[in-house]
């Protein structure tokens, strides 16, 4: 452990990146993701076309996008968003459109009966209740993110997985195994919280309905 | 990037080999692990209890890190990418096993055994059966994470398409980089629609014996 104490802020340097890395590219993915999952929960034939896309873009290694948007994008920060963002944005329209789908018609017609006009409905009454179903797929998310930023580390776009390369080439078995055990231990801190979070919120409606 | 192929085909052919040897036999690997062990743990609820916990939080290590954590203890080359690949698929598969096994209606377990049905009689014929479509899909996300993961192999020496990748960044060979990225792309989603392809026939097979 000699290297991750003597080197402690290296260490909190590439955490933070690594956060930047995430948090960045969550936020570009829930302000073109929510307005999506919405449009996506009103078309099916727009929903099925996510679906199928998000399905296909899971399924290719996150390795294989960074190398083919190098030729285009290049290096660095901004081309590992990019596929940071790609990688989220599916996850969060399908959460947000199923959120919205699972509501009971009940409350919408009781709503409609109160008089709520469309978006009003949609602000006080449709997302609100979809939000347990939206931060799960926050959820899977974000983990999906801390997993592909450590490998973003190999277009120059810094983060924990740049301690991992820089062990790796200098064979330096501490290195590697601080850079892994940190990005585990942040992938596992994110999804335990998000998943507390998630049923915080599904305790505190069951309490309203 | 097809006239890189064109020109260096042995280098491609070699990569591809070793990319479906590392993922074959971790495949394989999980399948030996996962299938008895899901039984034995709903056998076993306290078991299963501790082994979800533990499967939930493997499930979530990234895959780079899973790939490299072991790197002291295993140093690096072909057999320590496939231990961590067979960690990775485990989850996957492990969980589906399980989880199609305990979703087996209780009633008709109840049955079976009321027409003198044994232990391994409900098992072998009933739970089993009924498990599989759950059991086949674990199957498939766990063959395409390891075929996905595998690319990570190239950087601790277990070779596979990644090296292709790794050699095109340090040589700026633009055409070899892209020709391992979209190879590899196109086998993860063939082992995807494969796979799947797979578990509709043998679902509708296991229907038709059914009726």
């Amino acid at each position: 452990m000699t290297w991750a104490i003597e080197n402690y802020d290296r260490l909190l340097l590439a955490l933070w990146e690594h956060i930047q890395l995430v948090g960045v590219g969550l936020l570009i993915a829930l302000v073109i993701g929510v307005p999506l999952g919405v449009l996506s929960a009103r078309r099916p034939r727009f929903a099925l076309v996510v679906l199928l896309v998000s399905g296909a873009l899971y399924t290719v290694p996150a390795l294989a996008i960074f190398a083919l948007l190098i030729p285009y994008l290049g290096l660095g920060f901004w081309p590992a968003i990019v596929a940071l963002v790609a990688y989220a944005l599916l996850i969060i329209i399908r959460n947000v459109a199923t959120g919205l789908r699972e509501i009971s018609p009940d409350i919408l017609d009781a709503a409609n009966g109160m008089g709520y006009g469309n978006w009003r409905l949609l602000f006080a009454i449709e997302l609100p209740l979809a939000l347990p179903v939206i931060i799960a797929g926050v959820r899977i998310a974000v983990v999906t993110q801390v997993s592909v930023a450590t490998v973003a580390a190999f277009i120059n776009a810094g983060g924990l997985g740049d301690i991992i390369f820089q062990g790796i080439t200098q064979d330096f078995g501490e290195k590697v195994v601080v850079g892994a055990v940190a990005t585990s231990a942040l992938a596992i801190f994110c999804d335990e919280s998000l998943r507390r979070v998630e049923n915080w919120m599904r305790a505190n409606q069951a309490e309203y309905i | 990037m097809a006239g890189w192929i064109a020109a260096n085909p042995q280098i491609f052919v070699v990569a591809l080999q070793n990319h479906l040897w590392l993922s074959g036999i971790a495949l394989v690997a999980v399948l030996l692990i996962a299938l008895p062990l899901g039984l034995v743990l709903t056998r076993q609820r306290g078991l299963a209890n501790a082994a979800i916990a533990i499967v939930n939080i493997l499930r979530t290590v990234p895959s780079l890190a899973l790939l490299v954590i072991m790197l002291p203890l295993l140093g690096t080359g072909f057999l320590p990418s496939v231990v961590a690949l067979t960690l990775y698929g485990l989850p996957a598969l492990l969980l589906n096993n399980y989880t199609g096994l305990t979703q087996v209606d209780a009633e008709i377990v109840e049955a079976a055994r009321g027409q003198g049905f044994s232990d391994r009689q409900v098992m072998t014929q009933i739970e089993i059966p009924l498990a599989l479509p759950v059991i086949f899909a674990g199957i498939r996300t766990a063959a395409v994470q390891i075929v996905s993961a595998a690319t990570l192999a190239a950087f601790i020496g277990g070779g596979g398409l990644g090296e292709l990748i790794t050699a095109g960044m340090a040589n700026f060979n633009f055409p070899q980089l892209v020709a391992g990225a979209v190879a590899v792309a196109v086998l993860a989603l063939a082992v995807e629609v494969g796979f799947a392809a797979l578990e509709r026939l043998l679902t509708r097979q296991l229907r038709m014996g059914a009726a």
